[in-house]
């Protein structure tokens, strides 16, 4: 039961795709290509932590790096400490979102850190050859990621009610950026102007505990923050085919040794870092979580970490990423299944579009993962909104595009609510409606509303002949630049500013 | 409850969209208090007058309609309203032979022979009967013969004409040459409808007015009403 102090998500009834017989296999097989094969791990502390543990490692690659062989009992071991149920904080208590890998409670959320953002304009056409035809079409401008348009984007993703929580989506490029202070600016533009559960990487690991005492500051304490942890950070901790290196690696030590909630994600490409089959990229990316999930556990049992899947499929043309590709779907769906499968909530993959512009190209891209990623049971998928260009382009309106698109998503998830008492109370109205002159049920569809079970139309849906989604997209996202406001106190701002080094001046965060 | 607590009652109910107690209404709080037919019949008791009542449940059908104009209400409270009234009319109508309470017409209306489809038919006839007309829904399926003889049984000012596929839509027309082969057709104003339907169609039938959907059948009959 929601007692209103995390969101709601979508409690979803899941399908599957893999048997369990399949999910055996693909298990046993991930289990050997750890034990038989092994990880290259280019960061020292980890190795003495995974040969403490029982597992055999040797030097390779010219004394730069270490080949580690993981045997089943020091993965199963991990795999029995890692917490089936996380809870990711929020700066607005009711914003929390609780994973739990033995339900099927699905969140959406943004993700990518692009470095193009795709502004949209409505503008009049006339006909070249019939001046009496005219036409509203959009025109679409890119713009360079900056600490402003992170700021909008964080705004604009606390204004949307589908987003669950907000992963830093812009890439800030701006003069007064450096590698030292770009993660601290990340978090402070983001949770300025969201009260969501806000989710990032870190460039810099010496960045680690100023972000955390800018956590600690908005949660109103140390405590506080434990409770309510209200960041969490995500760690590309693999590079495929099955190498960790060294930078991330020692990021996932330190957040882990401070027991701070994380993502171990891996993101191969079918195709080219990995197999283009099901089976095969399956049993690698498992592999490569799990190893990275290992090693939280053996850093600190009981670290949060969530099983990160990132997988996508190659192009054969340009071997970019393909997330249009149906492959991308069942890859992704595997891992949920194979999150379940070891009770570990999962970070999941969906809603990305190849196409450059909003249009119908990225609507069914983006519609087809949404739906099945979300029916498979996901907890947590990320990518979700306003992704165009693969994951190069953040697009606001695309954003509001989306919104609407997983709030039908949801809608059609819903599980049914079929018991003895609700389906005496149809029989009833049946009975009654059937007396009646009318023979109308419309009457009745009241109660059903006011249960929450009758779904509106199409969000976006135009008034006239005209397809308006689009225009009505970018009404809308005035609307929000207009009356949305910081989700920051003047006081805890000027504590930030007090206590936390490398903020910029306030200046760069005024929208 | 006295009189005038009865008829605010009614108007309240009406607007709740409750034919009786077991309707939990608009605000979905109500089940178990009296609705309209309770209360209809209560007054009914208390020697309320026809046309008392009938102007209450006019004046709530306009607040029901304002509603609806507003946003605030939907299709289904707008029908719920309708039903009310006409359950409302139903209840009354033994009471109002002796009084000097006029309807606003007679509307005999049916879906055409060969087409079994009358959702749309029956979402009019009971948005006519909120709106004050005294309906005679003869139900669907119906032959021209049928549909004549009603006319003149219930000496009929208007006739609604329903149907939603296009091999049916045709015997509209065999209902008004029928009508006028048996005198009847100036007397009576004629409105079709139906998805396969149109205003060129009715001109094209002889028919007086196409209806788009029952909220113009209703503005249309409230411009040719004399």
């Amino acid at each position: 039961m929601n007692d209103g102090t995390f969101r709601a998500g979508t409690l979803v009834a899941p399908t599957f795709r893999l048997s369990e017989e399949q999910i055996r296999i693909l298990h046993d097989s991930s289990l050997r290509v750890l034990n038989d094969l092994g990880i290259t791990c280019f960061n020292e502390e980890a190795v003495s932590l995974f040969e403490e543990a029982g597992c055999i490692t040797a030097i390779s690659d010219g004394e730069n790096a270490w080949n580690i062989r993981i045997p089943e009992k020091v993965v199963m071991e991990a795999i029995e400490s890692a917490p089936s149920r996380i809870v990711l904080g929020a700066p607005d208590w009711a914003n929390r979102l609780i994973l739990d890998s033995r339900e099927a409670r699905v969140y959406f959320g943004t993700g990518s850190e692009t470095n193009i953002f795709l502004d949209t304009e409505i503008a009049d056409f006339v006909c070249t050859t019939d001046s009496s035809i005219t036409m509203r079409h959009p025109i679409y401008k890119e713009k360079r990621g900056t600490i402003l348009r992170l700021c909008e984007s964080a705004r604009l993703c606390d204004s949307l009610p589908n987003v669950d929580f907000f992963i830093r989506n812009v890439n800030i490029q701006d003069e007064g950026i450096s590698v030292s202070n770009k993660d601290i600016n990340v978090f402070f533009a983001s949770l300025l102007y969201t009260a969501k559960h806000v989710q990032a990487g870190l460039v810099d690991i010496s960045s680690l505990d100023n972000v955390v005492r800018l956590g600690e500051i908005i949660a109103g304490g140390t405590a506080s923050f434990q409770d309510n942890p209200l960041i969490s950070f995500i760690a590309c901790l693999i590079k495929s085919p099955l190498q960790m290196v060294e930078d991330t690696t020692q990021k996932v030590i330190e957040i882990s040794r401070r027991g701070l909630p994380l993502v171990i994600s891996s993101s191969p490409q079918g195709g080219s870092t990995a197999p283009i089959q099901e089976e095969g990229m399956v049993s690698l990316i498992n592999a490569e979580i799990l190893a990275g999930i290992t090693l939280t556990q053996l850093v600190n049992p009981g670290t949060p970490a969530l099983y990160g899947a990132v997988p996508v499929r190659a192009r054969l043309d340009t071997l970019h990423d393909f997330y249009g590709a149906p492959e991308f779907i069942h890859y992704n769906i595997d891992c949920v299944e194979m999150a379940r499968f070891y009770n570990i909530p999962c970070y999941s993959t969906a809603g990305v579009g190849d196409s450059k512009v909003p249009g119908i190209q990225a609507t069914v891209e983006k519609l087809f993962s949404q739906l099945a990623v979300a029916q498979s049971g996901a907890q947590y998928i990320h990518y979700a909104f306003g992704l165009l260009d693969r994951t190069n382009i953040f697009c606001p309106v695309q954003a509001i595009l989306d919104d609407a698109h997983i709030s039908l998503v949801r809608e059609i998830l819903r599980p049914p609510i079929v018991n003895e008492e609700v389906t005496e109370a149809s029989i009833v109205e049946i009975r009654k409606v059937t007396a009646s002159s009318t023979r109308l049920f419309a009457r009745h569809i009241r109660k059903q509303m006011r249960r929450g079970l009758v779904s509106q139309p199409y969000g976006l849906e135009g008034e006239g002949d005209r397809d308006e989604a689009l225009e009505n997209a970018c009404a809308k996202l005035k609307e929000i630049q207009e009356t949305a406001e910081k989700q920051l106190s003047d006081e805890v701002i000027d504590e930030i500013y007090k206590k936390i080094a490398g903020v910029l001046p306030k200046d760069n965060f005024e929208l | 409850m006295v009189a005038d607590e009865l008829i605010r009652e009614i108007k309240t109910n009406v607007v709740m969209g409750r034919v009786d107690s077991s309707d939990e209404g608009y605000d979905g709080k109500m089940e178990g208090k009296p609705g309209v037919s309770e209360l209809v019949r209560d007054a009914i008791k208390q020697d309320i007058s026809g046309k008392r009542l009938i102007d209450a449940l006019s004046e709530a059908m306009v607040t029901v309609g304002e509603k609806y104009d507003s946003g605030e209400y939907l299709i289904p409270d707008m029908l719920a309203g309708a039903e009310s009234v006409g359950t409302a009319m139903d209840i009354l109508e033994p009471h109002l032979i002796h009084s000097d309470v006029k309807s606003k017409g007679t509307f005999v209306i049916a879906t055409v022979e060969g087409d079994l489809h009358d959702i749309g038919k029956n979402i009019v006839a009971t948005l006519l009967k909120g709106a004050g007309y005294n309906v005679k829904d003869l139900g669907a399926g119906i032959s021209a013969e049928k549909i004549v003889e009603a006319v003149k049984e219930y000496n009929a000012e208007f006739v609604g004409l329903s149907a939603l596929l296009t091999t049916t839509m045709i015997k509209m027309a065999s209902v008004i040459e029928l009508m006028e082969s048996e005198g009847l057709r100036s007397k009576v104003k004629v409105l079709i409808g139906g998805a396969p339907t149109s205003p060129d169609f009715a001109k094209k039938i002889g028919a007086d007015a196409h209806c788009r959907d029952a909220f113009e059948a209703i503005d249309i009959l409230r411009d040719i009403t004399p």
